[in-house]
């Protein structure tokens, strides 16, 4: 098996062994990933042991039943996939992230939230059956009802408690293939935040981004969308194009990197993804997946990459954290243009599940020097106003905060003990942040 | 609508070309060795199909040709009738390894070449006496001149090629339509572990271009189509220029 560099979407590239089986059924006691979404090391192996599987081959679809929308698939059944066979058909899942090129394993293993998730929950909420590879080679089916523990692990337990082979969740009916969006513009951080909070009592989808340079009065003016699926008495017949895809060429050259050559890519990138000021009807690919239209956008950051920092800042820490938020970012020099804010509802009982009561924010920001101190920074005051990180973005938090931030983390720890004493299934996430 | 066996429908580009097969509302009956892997496919394929698409499957394995006419008739009554033959199972190995092992190197050419047109001339006949239908074939650019890192696999294309070549001239008057593909270095679990060399493709492209060219009557299909351009140029390369070349 010959070595490769394997990295995640914010392309800190490992060395390593990546074996791409179409069944996963004699696959190796290792880390599983899918389509390596994940910006941070959360799917790159661990330097102890190089070798991981790549699921994205094993993409069968194991049964669907329209009667009750009840899909099972193998777990590297990918999103954009799903999606190509079941929107026209009129399903969609409960639960999307903001990108489609994902795996369904990954999707549960990040137990990944959408734009819904006041709603709906996060996608393990949804999930009624796993079927896994354990660490001592056996084969069996977990669910919130079977086997508890090991599922309420794995869902977001980032492939540490073993390998996902197959996913059964709910898929949800929807009117129509299209979606009605309004937006507006919001002055400064404190009306965003209120009017998110006031917008999940009427929408079930809401998200919006603001700009993370602008300062006093104005600080965090910007935009807040709110969308649902369109009536059918709404929307055209037809079902929506999608954009044409188009890839970027090249690994951008150092010198393209300048400070305001990234935010204008950035702004660019938003801006496209979040459509300014409109009241109207929009299709499923826009508002969940603008980023897809640019496939490998993330080589615009150049050799170095990027990285997203995600937090969720609990709504009991008071909007006043999210100012300080940016205050503390826009002191550090603006490393990032725009953050997208979304809605939090309810914590999952699944362990390490990220979303809870409060908003969560995430910013790209270009590597550079001094980008751990920057991380350092936010997760301190991250901390002290009692959130936490997405491990599915990190790369850069240190142990003790990642500890201090989760509180579940020993639980966790005793279940994936009793599961892989021997922690076969490890990452170098897992290795930086718990000492695997 | 077509009524397709397709033999190799399991994995690779097969089973990409089977789920476009059934996407856009043709049978499908897939031909393969492994009752349990021909089972999930089959469940693949009939949750991804249009309405009303039939999928059936049954046993047939290409390292044994008494199962070749067997199975051929037990696909004719599950789709009643098929009009359309593709065949991508066969086997690969490296050079390095067939050198090293005779006994496989043995089978591989049996395999790829003298199996392949045993169930290919099956299969001509079944589609004859039907008056007309279509066998897609997939060869390889390893087919197309004699190279040093597949001296043996190149040969047992090769040799298929020609048989399809000779096959198109001799029956499509006759009504039968002969399609050989070609594909150049495209990511497969066959082609797992190699280094990616320039103008990989990917499997669900292949699938896009062979099912074109098997409406169209394309009889030799290159994919990704860059190949045709590239083999162009090391076919017309001189002998003293390929022998020192590492391709
Ligand atoms: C543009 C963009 C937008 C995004 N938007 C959102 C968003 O809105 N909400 C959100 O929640 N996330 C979002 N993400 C993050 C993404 O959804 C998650 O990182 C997701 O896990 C990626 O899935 P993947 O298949 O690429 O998994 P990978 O990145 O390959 O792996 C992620 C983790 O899952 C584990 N894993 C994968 N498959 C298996 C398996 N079969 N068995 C066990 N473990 C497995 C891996 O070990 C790893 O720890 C976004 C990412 C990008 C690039
Ligand atoms: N991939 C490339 O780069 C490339 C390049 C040039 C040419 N080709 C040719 O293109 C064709 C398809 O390649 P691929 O990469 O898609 O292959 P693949 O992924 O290895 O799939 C091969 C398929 O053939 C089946 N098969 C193998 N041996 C069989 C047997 N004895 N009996 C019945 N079925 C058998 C397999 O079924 P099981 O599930 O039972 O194993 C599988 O479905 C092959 O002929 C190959 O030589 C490929």
């Amino acid at each position: 098996m010959p070595q490769t560099r394997i990295a995640g979407w914010g392309r800190q590239f490992v060395e390593g062994e990546e074996l791409k089986p179409e069944t996963l059924d004699g696959a190796p006691p290792v880390l599983f990933r899918g389509l390596g979404r994940s910006y941070g090391d959360s799917s790159l192996p661990a330097a102890s042991s190089p070798l991981v599987v790549n699921t994205t081959r094993a993409n069968r679809i194991i049964a669907f039943d329209p009667a009750t929308g009840v899909l099972r698939a193998e777990a590297g059944l990918a999103l954009v996939d799903i999606n190509r066979t079941f929107l026209p058909r009129g399903w969609f899942v409960p639960v999307t992230p903001g990108t489609s090129l994902v795996t369904l394993g990954g999707m549960v293993a990040a137990d990944v939230h959408g734009k819904n998730h006041h709603v709906e929950g996060c996608f393990g909420a949804h999930v009624t059956r796993l079927k896994m590879r354990v660490a001592d080679g056996r084969v069996l089916e977990c669910g919130p009802d079977l086997e508890r523990e090991l599922f309420l692990a794995t869902v977001a337990g980032m492939g540490l408690t073993g390998q996902i082979l197959e996913v059964e969740f709910g898929m949800r009916r929807i009117p129509t293939p299209w979606i009605w969006q309004e937006s507006e513009r919001v002055a400064n951080i404190e009306e965003y935040v209120e009017k998110l909070k006031e917008s999940a009592k009427d929408w079930p989808m809401t998200v919006g981004w603001i700009d993370c340079l602008s300062r006093g009065a104005n600080l965090g003016r910007g935009f807040l969308m709110k969308g649902r699926w369109a009536q059918a008495h709404e929307a055209p017949a037809k079902f929506p194009r999608e954009l044409p895809k188009i890839r970027f060429p090249f690994t951008a050259p150092e010198f393209l990197l300048s400070q305001a050559t990234v935010k204008t890519f950035n702004f660019g990138l938003y801006n496209s993804h979040f459509q300014k000021k409109k009241v109207g009807l929009t299709d499923p690919f826009r508002f969940f997946y603008p980023l897809d239209t640019v496939l490998d956008w993330n080589r615009a950051y150049g050799r170095r990459g990027l990285t997203q920092y995600q937090c969720v800042l609990p709504d009991s820490a008071g909007t006043g954290a999210a100012r300080k938020f940016l205050e503390v970012l826009s002191s550090r020099g603006g490393a990032s243009f725009l953050c997208v804010i979304k809605d939090c509802g309810p914590e999952s009982a699944a362990y390490l599940s990220f979303p809870r009561k409060g908003i969560s924010i995430a910013l790209d920001i270009a590597i550079r020097s001094d980008t751990q101190e920057l991380v350092d920074a936010l997760n301190e005051h991250v901390l002290n106003a009692g959130g936490r990180i997405y491990l599915a973005k990190d790369q850069f938090t240190r142990p003790e905060h990642f500890r201090a931030m989760e509180s579940r983390l020993p639980a966790f720890q005793a279940v994936r003990e009793k599961w892989d004493p021997e922690k076969k299934f490890k990452s170098a996430q897992s290795v930086r942040l718990f000492g695997d | 609508m077509r009524r397709v066996a397709i033999l190799g429908g399991t994995r690779g580009m097969g089973r990409s070309i089977a789920r476009r097969f059934v996407e856009r509302g043709d049978w499908v009956v897939l031909l393969g060795r492994d009752e349990d892997e021909l089972g999930r496919s089959k469940a693949d394929l009939e949750a991804r199909g249009a309405p009303g698409v039939r999928v059936a499957t049954t046993r047939c394995d290409l390292e044994h040709p008494e199962s070749f006419r067997p199975a051929l008739e037990a696909a004719e009554q599950l789709l009643e009738g098929i009009d359309t033959v593709v065949v991508t199972a066969g086997l690969f190995a490296t050079q390095e390894k067939l050198e090293q092992d005779p006994v496989f190197a043995q089978k591989l050419l049996t395999v790829d070449f003298a199996n392949t047109v045993v169930f290919c001339e099956e299969a001509r006949k079944k589609l004859l006496l039907r008056g007309k239908g279509t066998l897609c074939v997939f060869s390889s650019v390893a087919g197309d001149r004699g190279r040093k890192p597949v001296v043996i696999y190149g040969a047992a294309k090769a040799g298929l090629s020609a048989y399809l070549e000779g096959l198109d001239h001799k029956y499509r008057s006759q009504g039968l339509v002969t399609v050989c593909v070609k594909p150049g270095f495209v990511h497969t679990g066959m082609t797992s572990g190699l280094p990616t060399p320039p103008f990989a493709g990917e499997p669900d492209d292949v699938a896009q271009a062979v099912i074109e060219a098997i409406d169209a009557g394309t009889p030799v299909v290159y994919a990704p189509a860059i190949w045709r351009a590239v083999m162009t140029a090391i076919k017309a390369m001189p002998r003293f220029v390929m022998r020192r070349a590492g391709f």
